[in-house]
């Protein structure tokens, strides 16, 4: 076989990755490269440094490792089954391109993954040796990503959190039987029992810090999670439930969901209906209710219809309201802050800003206009000075009153 | 009553900052120009950069004295601040909005918290643009390395829209403390050595390099990691408008993203799971079913298809691979000599054929013409999932309590995924539907093994049998 270009092979590794959908590259600790040999620094908030036509950005150089792989996931483009053209990069070859880009500033750092070659003790090896000769070698301080092999060795898991800033392992299916089905080779325990042992790392290490000062410092962005929606059976509610699960156990940063979408080549065992690209939206939008905005699981579960998905047309808070009026109108003058988060269309800084504003003088719903994008979203669920929803709150068709016209049919175009 | 107002008009000040980002410079003044109680309407503030068109606003240059009983005016922290973003947008009006807010927070010193006033509003927004455009410097900088004298310099040409230049440096040197790196732009320019930062005079976009052979890869990079599949252009435009592309080397291959975008993704949706609509009502209907399928190579060979063959009561299915050379003819399944080598074994394990449903993973036959004789191919894992179609299909209208895969291939057709039969045989394996799978080797497997070989493996294959044998009577009690 005629051997391929660093070109070429760039190509096939970052289209075999970017069915990852993180790029984050925030939330770490604060460094940079004065007095060191090597470049990079890291400021808290993380940067896009493009966006693609897919409207996702890219902070990171994304790429596999190799997309060989000895795993056949019906989902995975790079499965064994799959005809797709494979390729590999030397641990060097990954860091030289990683430090080329970041001296040119198109990136923030590397995202590692890569398919499981040899072994998963072997393939999780070659990952940490390229985060090992960036660090020690180049003495780069940029951001680091790398995936997580939940089969291998649990000392090489561990290793790899002294060099990355986050560590994921993706769960993959939200359900244990879409699993089963879809990803016979991987094993939900495993991949729970690899989570929870990154989580003691995390945590003792930062427990650590606090009293040695001099303490290794291990993934300080955390670990993150990623879950295919669209492929199995599971309803929204079910992948709400399970999302809310795996932050309280793993103390999870992120839980990234993906819609599943064509890929080249797809095993014929795939669903043949990829999901509506607002249904992942719409998951996310429930992501933040919970972490944000003070919703309970069980809470952003009731937005759910009696099928167990969130409505596409409207976004989970909306849903929510529309489901207890009893809960409004809210007064902006008096309410506290959590009622206030409730109120469909009000964010966490128009909220914050009311509230700095409401210890200034009566607030009228002129005011309340100048701090969200449409008042006549927010109108029926609040009281001001100079308004009260009389009826509006009671009204059989409020639903059609505040929903967006059309707006998610249109979207639904391109899909 | 209150004073009348002055019959005089009011004296109007010019007061000339040293650069359009000299805050210590507007604060002293402003500090000044309140203690002289003097209204905002009456300044008229300019800098190297902000040049005020009006020519009647010629101005007293000379400030006027404050009484020197008068206490320091008070700025709160969060104006400050505010102020000091404020200052770096290119807005004109920058400096008297600030002495305006400055003035009114004498008299309401808590005004910076009342998001709703007009003026902080406008602050506020003003200080927004100019932090976007601080991160989007950050963002969009491109770096071109140029080789000088055996060592590197990365000059990047940047357009940036507010006076952020110095503001961003400290960035840039903390990023790329290591490097010798320039910034130019057209308000002015930055050059780091690796130890001091110099500031220097505006600059052209012809002073900068033209290329960087690293920039093909990067282009290529983002071509790959875009899915086609998932076109939003609108979410890109938002955070990447237009007016960025021209600095930015992979922006120029956007619109032929975007226009491939349709086409590729439709062709990777016929390449990958195919609709084969509603699942077929009866075994009569698959049977015509996979007479017209075409969905892999296999069934466009023009060969015939062999469908199952048996009871739709029957406790036990048998899954063999795929049709041979004699039943392609004959179109049944299981009529060749691995057909009867199987009979014969059903028998002594007592299983009698005909409570059997028989049929094979894959409907057609895959073959290499060589002279007059057709080799069986084994089917690849991918015409395997395609054609489990219409093995799950068989499976929900026959319901079997037990399904016995003969091979590595039925196996997978099964299982979802390819195991070694030597390790998956003699164990039950729970199939989703609550039914139970036993493995075994393909008989034609055995035809293929000579004497003690085929005599060992034989026997294996007769004990595998006999436990289904068992399982088949223990399930109908």
């Amino acid at each position: 076989m005629s051997q391929l270009t660093v070109l070429e092979r760039l190509e096939i590794l970052a289209d075999a990755a970017k069915y990852d959908a993180s790029c984050a590259s925030s939330g770490t600790e604060k460094r940079n490269s004065k007095g060191g040999k090597g470049v990079g620094s890291t400021e808290g908030m993380g940067i896009c440094h493009a966006y693609a036509p897919d409207g996702r950005c890219i902070s990171l150089l994304k790429i596999l490792l190799t997309n060989h792989c000895v795993f056949d996931c019906h989902y995975c483009i790079n499965r064994k089954s799959s005809n797709v053209r494979r390729a590999r990069f030397s641990p060097q070859e990954v860091v030289d391109l990683t430090l080329s880009f970041y001296r040119r500033n198109y990136i923030e750092g590397l995202f590692l993954s890569s398919g499981i070659v040899k072994s998963s003790s072997h393939t999780m090896e070659q990952l940490i040796e390229v985060a090992r000769i960036l660090r020690e070698e180049h003495d780069f301080r940029g951001y680091i990503h790398l995936k997580t092999i939940p089969e291998a060795d649990p000392e090489l898991v561990a290793r790899a959190g002294l060099y990355a800033d986050r560590v994921s392992i993706n769960v993959e299916l939200p359900t244990v039987a879409g699993l089963t089905r879809l990803a016979p080779d991987k094993s939900a325990p495993q991949i729970e029992g690899a989570m929870g042992s990154l989580n003691e790392a995390i945590v003792e290490a930062k427990d650590a810090r606090k009293r040695f000062r001099h303490a290794p410092k291990f993934a300080p962005a955390g670990q993150s999670t990623q879950m295919i929606v669209g492929a199995d059976a599971a309803t929204d509610a079910d992948i709400v439930g399970r999302a809310s699960t795996l932050y309280d156990r793993f103390r999870l940063r992120r839980v990234y969901y993906s819609a599943f979408s064509p890929i080249p080549d797809a095993s014929a065992v795939l669903p043949l209906k990829r999901p509506p690209l607002m249904r992942e939206h719409r998951l996310y939008q429930s992501d933040w209710l919970m972490r944000f905005y003070g919703y309970a699981p069980h809470e952003v579960q009731q937005a759910a219809g009696n099928d167990g998905m969130l409505p596409l047309d409207i976004d989970p808070k909306l849903a929510w309201a529309l489901r207890f009026r009893g809960d409004f109108p809210v007064d902006v003058n008096r309410a506290p802050r959590e009622r206030l988060l409730r109120v469909p269309g009000l964010g966490v800084k128009a909220v914050n800003a009311l509230v700095a504003a409401r210890r200034q003088r009566r607030l009228r719903l002129a005011d309340v206009g100048k701090l969200t994008v449409s008042l006549t979203k927010v109108r029926p669920f609040i009281i001001t000075e100079d308004w009260r929803p009389v009826l509006l709150t009671d009204r059989a068709d409020l639903r059609r009153l505040v929903t967006p016209t059309a707006r998610g049919t249109q979207l639904e175009l391109f899909a | 009553m209150k004073h009348s107002l002055n019959p005089v008009p009011a004296q109007v000040f010019r007061i000339s900052l040293a650069a359009p980002d000299d805050f210590e410079g507007w604060r002293d003044a402003a500090r000044h120009m309140i203690r002289a109680s003097i209204a905002a309407d009456r300044i008229v503030w300019e800098s190297p950069s902000d040049q005020t068109v009006d020519l009647f606003a010629q101005g007293e240059r000379n400030l006027p004295s404050a009484p020197a009983d008068t206490l320091q005016p008070r700025a709160s922290r969060d104006f400050l601040q505010l102020a000091q973003s404020v200052m770096l947008h290119s807005d004109i009006e920058r400096f008297s909005l600030m002495y305006r807010t400055l003035c009114r927070l004498q008299s309401r010193p808590r005004l910076m918290e009342d998001k709703a006033d007009p003026d902080v509003r406008r602050m506020e927004d003003l200080a927004r643009q100019v932090r976007r455009d601080i991160h989007k410097m950050r963002a969009f900088v491109r770096f071109r390395a140029v080789d000088e004298s055996g060592s590197e310099h990365y000059v990047a040409w940047f357009e940036p829209e507010h006076h952020i230049l110095r503001a961003n440096a400290g960035f840039f040197v903390r990023r790329f403390t290591t490097m010798r790196w320039s910034i130019l732009t057209p308000r002015g320019t930055l050059h780091w050595d690796g130890d001091r930062l110099q500031e220097g005079p505006p600059a052209t976009r012809a002073d900068a390099p033209s290329g960087d052979p690293v920039e093909a890869l990067w282009r290529s990079y983002y071509a790959s990691i875009f899915n086609p599949a998932r076109l939003k252009v609108g979410a890109m435009l938002k955070e990447m408008p237009r007016k960025y592309w021209k600095n930015l080397p992979e922006a120029a291959l956007i619109p032929e993203l975007i226009a491939g975008a349709q086409a590729r993704e439709a062709q990777m949706v016929k390449a990958g799971g195919q609709d084969f609509g509603d699942r077929p009502q009866s075994l009569n209907a698959i049977g015509e079913g996979i007479l017209a399928c075409r969905r892999c190579d296999i069934g466009c060979n023009g060969t015939r298809a062999v469908m199952g063959e048996g009871p739709q009561s029957a406790a036990l299915m048998i899954v063999g691979e795929q049709p041979g050379d004699v039943e392609e003819e004959q179109g049944r399944p299981f009529v060749g000599p691995a057909g009867q080598l199987l009979r014969a074994h059903l028998e002594s394990a007592g299983i009698a054929d005909r409570r059997a449903y028989v049929t094979n993973a894959v409907k057609h036959f895959k073959f290499t013409p060589q002279g007059k004789r057709r080799l069986h191919q084994n089917p690849s894992a991918r015409e395997i999932d395609v054609c489990r179609w219409w093995l799950d299909g068989e499976r929900a209208l026959v319901r079997p309590r037990i399904v016995l895969a003969l091979g590595a291939s039925a196996a997978r057709s099964l299982l979802g995924k390819t195991v070694s039969v030597q390790k998956a045989r003699g164990v039950p394996h729970v199939l989703d539907d609550g039914s139970e799978l036993w493995i075994t080797t393909h008989p034609s497997y055995l035809l293929r093994l000579q004497d003690q070989g085929r005599a060992e493996e034989e026997t294996k294959f007769a004990s595998g049998l006999r436990k289904v044998s068992v399982r088949l009577s223990e399930m109908s009690q």
